[in-house]
């Protein structure tokens, strides 16, 4: 019903709130309002924390300590980070093209097991020479995530068939594939896993230059967040600085517009998928080969699923991929320290929430306006 | 008898949007049982005044008067409460359903089981009333636009609407249909609705108003003026605030070789259904060949198919003596075709990339824009600026996403980015809808421009004024087959809307008599 002017005027507030389509979005105000909604993030969290009978300060100082506190968590933290970072960097090349590949735990799985291949049957002989032995591991996991997102891709590109159902489906295939090896013909004596691979066929860690410098003893950190760091950049530069990377930004932004700037769509669907497939399956070699150093069932508490939670948060943007798989490896470090999963993962949704909501601060602005001004 | 009480007031509208100020402080009066044109240019602010009216839109101030009584409207279910529907340019209709579901759809009555039966009786006493024809079992996508249109009517009567906001209703439709729709309006006001028929065709609206309102930038020049008592003349000097000169200076065209040559093009449209229907035709260099129709008789999919957007079935397209018929879009750019297409949000940018990033969408692939592999910002930025000092685009910088830029300006930059190629041929959809009376001079002088240094030009319009003061040629369209080809100063507007009606050149003779 149409209200009548003493019902609109009956509730007398000084002030209303307008909001309105922003004209101009100054560069800053991305980080701002990302950094606004972090804090505002554990704002809320606080008060659940203090609603569950929790201190919410020393609640936060613990988890701080617990993630950033010394150079050993620090080190656990980046380790934890790495695959975040590289997977994160798999989702936010694809949903850039909003190719919505949801299917990179699979390929991290397809990855790690491509990698290992390289040393279980064998594809290479024990003794080769490390630097040989990593080179063809890396190529291995990167290739089969890549092959494992071409089918998604393909279909996609030639028959329109919807890429989350199919990647999201590959998933499952993926880990069963990986139990299939690790219970048959990679056990190692009837446990589910495989027997752990020769020095030669792990990633490098600080702790291994401890003769040299001192302080990087214990130091678990591998050459895998290195791999992360590089891609990121690599990202970034197809993105922003490359003839493809043009293609892509044209094809997300705007596909109709796309194919009248005559770009070929079949082709870079599948060639996004893939290298988004890569990127992930690097994440599932760099996993094994700089952690856990065999392959078995349990390598990914859901790596794949949180990269999508990060690529989202860091706006799609390569290196806030990096700064906010850091602070997810925190979280997840930190969240052993307080509770095995209820607080942190409490947080996680509450900074995915408030991140995604202060999207709106960037399309409209609010203002105040007092109502006599009507 | 007592002061027949209007049917809508409203006072000192104001709605700002960012930047601009759509409505300043417009009054406007609609009586009842009349049909009342708001008349203004595109972005003049009658389709703000009437989403405010209808609800869509809340005014910043100023009041509205339904029937004497004030009112708030914070939805349009509030403004159909009060008797008062819209009638908007793309109809809001969901193709897969029938006429009946449309029509019921987000009622509240029937809450929860669906009487189709006893529904599709209630709408057919509704049409009968009203003399408005359609099927009610026929799903929307099978019906004409015409009829797709008498649904949306049926809508809002059957809602119980006293007042009809119409925005500009005729611009889908065929002669025939916007006489149809004229006796449907006609009845409607005898049994008493208000209409308020937007438009910015003076011909029509002289033809169904009593009363005129003219706007012009946000304000109103003109406020109920008796239609018996003006001129087109007169209407168009209130609607763009100065003498229009209808015509443009053009130079004798220099006609050189065949650039485009179609031989016999069978495509289909969107839908499935033949679109176009063997058709031929020739452009040569530095002449502007117009192509007249009503929307949705193939010109759109004829453009398509030069431009290597839409497959065809048969027939050849020939660009410089070269097939390019059902190739890619990337071919059809290879071989210089420009193309300014219909949609420009939709097709012709990418409203989130910068005006920089949609400057390059055609250069992208060569050099000096990219060496292959890497693109060559400082270059790009360069050509960028340049483009943006000569075609005057209005933005504050090329940065800016190309959303943020207004109609004109965006039309501006595509043309920019289209004519900066050096093109051979040109394809130019409706390249002046929706703009003000400046961007359509800036838009018409880069055509003639281009007709002038040789290029061959394509131009599909629906703006017959425009195809006369422009082509050298006409060909009128109906139902993906060509009526004739005529020459602007041999034809009359009567003859050219024959032929857009479906009558070939030939039965559409007009004796130098008649003349």
């Amino acid at each position: 019903m149409a209200m009548t002017e003493t019902t609109a005027t009956g509730l007398r507030v000084p002030f209303t709130l307008r909001v309105e389509p922003r004209l101009e979005v100054p560069r800053w105000l991305g980080a701002v309002t990302s950094a606004g909604a972090l804090i505002l993030a554990f704002v809320i969290g606080g008060g659940i924390i203090a609603l569950a009978g929790g201190d919410p300060i020393r609640s936060y100082q613990h988890i701080f300590k617990a993630a950033f506190g010394s150079v050993g968590v620090l080190n656990d933290t980046l380790v934890k980070a790495t695959p975040l970072i590289l997977v994160g960097l798999a989702c936010a090349l694809a949903f850039r093209m909003r190719l919505w590949n949801i299917g990179a735990e699979g390929q991290f799985f397809l990855g790690a097991w491509g990698a290992s291949a390289v040393v279980l049957i064998p594809l290479l002989p024990k003794t080769a020479p490390r630097p040989l032995m990593l080179l063809v591991m890396a190529l291995a996991g990167f290739a089969c995530g890549a092959l494992w997102a071409w089918l998604p891709g393909y279909l996609r590109a030639r028959l329109n068939v919807n890429e989350v159902v199919t990647t999201l489906m590959m998933n499952y295939i993926a880990v069963s594939w990986v139990l299939y090896w690790v219970f048959g013909a990679w056990s190692e004596g009837g446990f589910q896993m495989s027997p752990v691979f020769p020095k030669n066929a792990w990633l490098p860690r600080l702790t291994d230059y401890a003769g040299a410098v001192e302080a990087f003893a214990g130091l678990t950190l591998h050459l895998g967040f290195l791999f992360g760091l590089i891609a990121a950049v690599l990202v970034w530069f197809i993105l922003q600085r490359s003839r493809w990377g043009y293609e892509i930004r044209l094809i997300g932004d705007n596909p109709r517009a796309a194919h009248y700037a005559g770009v070929n769509m079949v082709r870079n669907t599948v060639l996004v998928m893939m290298l988004s497939g890569g990127l992930a399956g690097l994440a599932g070699m760099s996993e094994i080969a700089g952690v856990v150093h065999r392959l078995q069932g349990a390598i990914s508490p859901g790596y794949g699923f949180t990269g999508i939670i990060v690529a989202w948060l860091a706006k799609l943007n390569p290196f806030a991929v990096v700064l906010v798989s850091v602070l997810f490896g925190g979280l997840i470090l930190a969240g052993r320290e307080i509770q095995p999963s209820g607080v942190p993962r409490m947080l996680q949704g509450v900074i995915l929430f408030c991140v995604i909501a202060s999207d709106v601060l960037l399309r409209y602005r609010v203002r105040i306006v007092r109502r006599g001004a009507e | 008898m007592p002061e027949p009480v209007n049917a809508v007031e409203m006072h000192g509208i104001v709605k700002r949007f960012p930047g601009v100020l759509a409505n300043d402080h417009v009054d406007f009066v609609l009586r009842q049982g009349e049909v009342h044109a708001l008349l203004g240019e595109n972005g003049a602010g009658k389709s703000t005044l009437m989403n405010i009216l209808a609800g869509l839109y809340r005014p910043d101030q100023g009041t509205i008067l339904v029937n004497g009584q004030r009112v708030h409207f914070n939805s349009p279910r509030d403004a159909i409460a009060a008797g008062i529907g819209m009638i908007h340019q793309h109809f809001m209709l969901v193709p897969s359903q029938t006429v009946t579901e449309n029509i019921v759809l987000g009622l509240d009555t029937p809450r929860f089981f669906l009487r189709l039966a006893e529904l599709d009786r209630q709408i057919l006493e509704l049409q009968a009333r009203y003399g408005l024809k359609v099927d009610p079992k026929a799903k929307i996508w099978q019906l004409s636009v015409g009829e797709q249109q008498r649904v949306e009517i049926l809508k809002m009567l059957y809602r119980g609407a006293r007042v009809l906001i119409m925005d500009e209703p005729t611009a889908v439709l065929t002669p025939q249909e916007v006489e149809e729709l004229f006796v449907t309006l006609r009845g409607m006001v005898a049994s008493g609705h208000s209409i308020v028929f937007i438009s910015h065709k003076l011909d029509e609206v002289l033809a169904i108003a009593h009363r005129i309102t003219v706007l012009q930038h946000g304000r109103v020049t003109a406020a109920g003026l008796d239609a018996r008592s003006v001129t087109k003349r007169q209407l168009a000097q209130l609607m763009v605030g100065r003498e229009v000169v209808f015509t443009v200076q053009k130079p004798p065209a220099r006609r050189g070789e065949v650039v485009l040559r179609i031989e016999d093009i069978w495509a289909d449209s969107d839908r499935g259904l033949p679109a176009l229907k063997g058709l031929s035709l020739e452009v040569c260099s530095g002449e502007i060949v117009g192509v007249a129709g009503v929307a949705g008789n193939g010109q759109s999919e004829l453009a398509q198919v030069i431009t290597g957007l839409r497959k065809c079935r048969r027939g050849r397209v020939l660009i410089n003596g070269q097939d390019i018929a059902n190739r890619s879009p990337a071919a059809a750019i290879a071989q210089q075709i420009a193309h300014v297409p219909e949609d420009r949000t939709g097709v012709g940018t990418a409203p989130g990339l910068s005006v920089a990033d949609n400057l390059i969408m055609k250069s992208y692939r060569l050099p000096p824009v990219s060496d292959g592999w890497v693109l060559n910002r400082p270059v790009i930025r360069q050509q960028a600026e340049k483009l943006k000092t000569d075609y005057d685009i209005i933005a504050p910088s090329v940065d800016v996403q190309a959303r943020l830029l207004s109609g004109g300006n965006l039309q501006k930059a595509i043309l920019a980015r289209e004519m900066s190629a050096g093109p051979k041929l040109i394809v130019a959809v409706q390249p002046t809808r929706g703009l003000d009376v400046g961007a359509i001079e800036a838009v018409q002088r880069v055509l003639l421009n281009e007709r002038s240094r040789g290029t061959a030009i394509l131009l599909i319009s629906e703006e017959l004024d425009e195809l006369m003061s422009l082509s050298d040629r006409i060909i009128v369209m109906y139902e993906g087959e060509i009526m004739g080809e005529v020459k602007p100063e041999e034809t009359t507007l009567e003859q050219l809307g024959l032929m857009m009606a479906g009558q070939k050149l030939e039965q559409a003779q007009i004796t130098p008599a008649a003349e």
